[in-house]
């Protein structure tokens, strides 16, 4: 299920669209996931304060998407591309990788939210197969 | 028996009091199919399935759309019991139908994008968490008589 010049299109096109929203986005499906997974709080028990919208909760979500920002750059090669936050999930922040797919989620409903009029068929599936994507090249290192 | 909070209870009654099922259904099925092609087995006498476009513009899978969300609709008036609620169609679903169970949760997550899309900003985290609660659960219930 690798990524097509289509679809490395398509992620493009909509990203150009929805960056601009990139920290909103990031807060929301974080705020998301710690709400409709509560099981994801467990790797941020070091914040005092995990509720949504709360500060730590914003400045994760914008780090999130600055990763999905550069994977869409490096969208010809992840796996190298991503190398360094490849290293800190799997050395240091061991995350398992089930939650990727439950924040790849989170972040496809809130983009569905923010923009449903762009978030066509066509550009869900390409959505998904980059996310995938990317959790792929961030699990690289794990074993 | 699965517990439900009033908020729970009260939102799913919300949710689906002002579903538009002939919007939503076939949104959600022929997403499914387009994200998930593989899920197109099931649905080799429904004509043109070749590419997006075919899948949005096809009748049948309208049709269908809105059959599944419309027997969502047994759930929502019986929350108390899904699973017995479920009990016949999931033999239908395994015996007759032949459909693998892992598909249920793919189309419960087309259905969670496109409600996403339709109600925006009010489809907050606990409404997102009560919806896909209520999902779980037909999901569940719907794999429950395979053997």
């Amino acid at each position: 299920m690798s990524l097509t010049q289509k679809d490395k299109a398509a992620v493009k096109a909509l990203w150009a669209k929805i960056s601009k929203s990139a920290d909103a986005i990031g807060s929301d499906a974080l705020s998301r996931m710690l709400t409709v997974y509560p099981q994801t709080k467990t790797y941020f028990s070091h914040w005092p304060d995990m509720s949504p919208g709360s500060a730590p909760v914003k400045a994760h979500g914008k780090k999130v998407m600055g990763g999905i920002n550069l994977a869409v750059s490096k969208i010809d090669d992840l796996t190298n591309g991503l190398l360094e936050l490849s290293e800190q999930h799997a050395f240091q922040l061991r995350v398992d990788p089930t939650n990727f797919k439950i924040l790849s989620h989170c972040v496809l409903v809130v983009v569905s939210s923010m923009f449903p009029n762009d978030f066509t068929p066509e550009a869900h599936v390409a959505f998904d197969k980059f996310l995938t994507a990317v959790a792929l090249a961030l699990s690289e290192k794990y074993r | 028996m699965v517990e439900w909070s009033d908020f729970e209870r009260a939102t799913i009654q919300d949710i689906f009091s002002k579903m538009e099922y002939e919007v939503v259904g076939p949104a959600a099925l022929s997403r499914c199919l387009v994200v998930y092609p593989w899920t197109q087995r099931y649905f080799g006498n429904f004509g043109n399935l070749y590419n997006a476009a075919a899948i949005i513009a096809n009748p049948m899978v309208a049709k269908h759309g809105t059959t599944i969300l419309h027997g969502l609709d047994r759930a929502v008036k019986n929350m108390d019991d899904i699973k017995a609620t479920y009990a016949e169609l999931s033999v239908l679903h395994s015996e007759k139908l032949h459909v693998d169970p892992d598909n249920f949760k793919l189309l419960s997550d087309c259905l969670t994008i496109v409600v996403a899309a339709k109600l925006g900003k009010a489809f907050t985290g606990d409404v997102q968490a009560a919806f896909q609660k209520f999902l779980a659960v037909v999901v569940s219930s719907l794999g429950m008589q395979y053997h």
